[in-house]
């Protein structure tokens, strides 16, 4: 798969299918990225359970922290990676180990090495991009803060933040 | 909150799956823009409204603390304004815009950004007046020393940079008239340097020239000019192309430290690569206040739907208006890029392809008198301060925009004693040339 450029679709897929999401490296503090994505996913509708070996036992935004993906004991349909690249491989292993569809690298972090045993193993790996961002994007909430979304359309949203369902899409990844 | 994620009934098709590339003049109708939610309006409906309703006070609490997307109060967002925003990244190639009143704002909210009390930045010496006096000026007060430098050369950009340098600014096609910069090597120059190149494309617009295929970092604009293009509305922008790295050194505090006022939240970190948008619209609109009003928005917005048409004609024009003047009896050169005699014609091959723009200047054989007397006669053509108007617009700097700069500083900006300015409009070409023979007539 090419990991520059993501078809709309397949991302708009993902974020339909997703259910619960794993986001590991999650942060008790309220001023970290990782705090305002999984602040932003709760209120469209995601679980978010937060895995910090750090933080263990704390409660984030309403959910306990565990320790490692193995812990966990939903079902998971998106482990969301907020480590470094080095740390996303052991992390996209453990993701392969408990079955996950779909392994969710965050901004900056890249392990193609890792991406490429999670696809062979059959699952779909998205890498420096943030969940929030693609929902804001494909949802025009982005637009409202001047940012290019890429999406073109003459359809009419059904509500203001929810995504309606826009006609054709424009390529230019910003 | 809602048990699942709210989708589309049917997220994807096959058809939509394949990227599409959307051409200049589709992206200037509809990028940005969707049909009202709630009344299927078409247009962009004019948000006059300074605020907005919070759903509960965690909803105003996220979008205070930027945890989401959303509208608090009209000085930073605006629906009507988000839609003129991320139609001018679109139409850019860019990731974020800003938009605010003025060209002059546009400059201060980047300058902002990028500069605190001490530092230093290298810009063009061929500049808008405003621009010069501006960054001579109030900048300085603000303890933002510029260096000033004949662009025709790059490497003057270079000489010129000290440790201190947080910037370089040009304008690629530099008012009053006939200048294109080699931006390709200023952006080298700026990016060895470790610092972001800021090219002003007021006066080609992203129609003839996108600075950022070219190196440039940010753009500013001032949307009054051609974006508008019709002369009834002030506005300015900033955009960034996602592609500077605010970390790789320690220049850029403001976008890659912890924000005092934002708890201690680092924009480029959260953010990526719309940390720069963000930013001035979260610290720099939210504390300077250089709001941009909705109705002049929709003005704009209107405005931008036909640039690509608009620019066409106005090149047009202003080739046959450039070659009639060369030949004139009263007129001792014409700087328009568009003409083969002009120093800047292969630049203006290279980065404008589509033509050179509408502005440009004369110099009269009668100096300075002469250049009262021909504004003075017009009947037609528009004497008055602004350039990228449906109308014709002439002025003499030297006794009116330019008239606070020092002759030295006229000269080097391109507006001596003896230049006259012409923004060529609309109008049917034979009538504007009509006119200036006769006002020349008086020269």
């Amino acid at each position: 798969m090419d990991h520059e450029n993501y078809p709309e679709s397949l991302l708009r897929q993902i974020l339909k299918d997703t259910k619960t999401i794993a986001m590991v490296g999650s942060s008790d503090n309220w001023v970290r990225p990782s705090f305002f994505a999984m602040k932003y996913l709760q209120s469209k509708g995601y679980r978010v359970i937060p895995v910090n070996p750090k933080a263990v036992g704390k409660d984030i935004l309403g959910e306990k922290v565990y320790a490692s993906l193995k812990d966990v004991p939903e079902k998971i349909d998106m482990v969301d990676i907020f480590r470094n690249s080095d740390a996303a491989g052991v992390i996209t292993d453990e993701a392969i180990e408990i079955g996950a569809p779909i392994v969710w690298m965050q901004l900056g972090v890249r392990n193609d090495e890792a991406a490429a045993r999670a696809e062979a193993a059959g699952l779909t790996v998205i890498m420096d991009r943030c969940p929030k961002i693609e929902y804001g994007r494909l949802n025009a909430e982005l637009g409202w803060s001047g940012i290019n979304s890429g999406v073109i359309s003459s359809k009419r949203f059904k509500k203001p933040g929810a995504p309606g369902r826009p006609g054709r899409f424009s390529s230019r990844r910003p | 909150m809602s048990e699942t994620p709210e989708q589309p009934d049917d997220a994807s098709t096959g058809d939509d799956d394949e990227f599409q590339e959307y051409g200049f003049d589709t992206l200037a109708i509809h990028a940005g823009a969707a049909p009202d939610p709630t009344t299927g309006a078409r247009t962009t409906p004019i948000y006059a409204t300074a605020s907005y309703v919070f759903d509960d006070v965690e909803h105003a609490a996220s979008l205070y603390n930027l945890q989401t997307f959303g509208f608090i109060y009209s000085r930073l967002t605006n629906p009507t304004v988000s839609v003129l925003e991320e139609r001018l990244a679109a139409l850019e190639g860019g990731r974020g815009a800003v938009a605010c009143g003025s060209g002059h704002a546009s400059q201060l909210l980047t300058f902002s950004t990028l500069l605190t009390a001490g530092d230093e930045f290298v810009a063009a010496r061929n500049l808008y007046g405003g621009s010069i006096t501006q960054f001579s000026y109030v900048f300085n007060n603000f303890g933002w020393k510029c260096h000033f430098v004949d662009p025709t050369d790059p490497e003057n950009f270079r000489k010129a940079l000290t440790p201190k340098c947080k910037a370089i600014f040009c304008e690629n096609l530099a008012n009053p008239g006939g200048i294109i910069v080699d931006i390709e090597k200023v952006a080298d120059i700026a990016h060895e340097a470790g610092i972001p190149l800021i090219v002003d494309n007021t006066i080609a617009t992203p129609y003839l020239c996108n600075p950022f295929d070219w190196g440039a970092d940010l753009i500013t604009h001032s949307l009054t000019k051609y974006l508008c293009g019709h002369g009834n509305s002030l506005g300015g922008a900033v955009i960034e192309s996602g592609k500077f790295d605010w970390a790789q050194n320690d220049k850029f505090p403001a976008l890659n430290q912890p924000n005092e006022s934002y708890h201690g939240m680092t924009f480029y970190e959260t953010f990526g690569d719309f940390g720069f948008t963000m930013h001035a619209r979260a610290v720099g609109l939210r504390d300077l206040g250089p709001t941009l009003s909705p109705f002049n928005a929709f003005l704009i917005i209107t405005g931008i739907e036909t640039l690509g048409l608009r620019m066409d004609r106005h090149i047009r024009n202003a080739q046959e208006v450039a070659e009639f003047l060369e030949i004139h009896p009263k007129v001792k050169w014409v700087s328009y890029a568009g003409l083969k005699s002009s120093e800047f014609y292969d630049l203006g091959q290279k980065y404008m392809p589509k033509g050179p723009g509408g502005l440009f200047t004369i110099g009269l054989k009668g100096g300075y008198e002469a250049g009262i007397k021909v504004v003075e006669a017009c009947e037609l053509c528009s004497h008055l301060a602004n350039v990228g108007d449906t109308r014709t617009l002439i002025l003499h700097p030297a006794s009116t925009t330019h008239r606070q700069l020092t002759e030295e500083q006229q000269r080097a900006s391109g507006s001596g004693p003896e230049v006259v300015r012409l923004s060529i409009g609309l109008e049917t070409a034979a009538d504007i040339i009509r006119d200036l023979d006769q006002a020349l007539s008086a020269a």
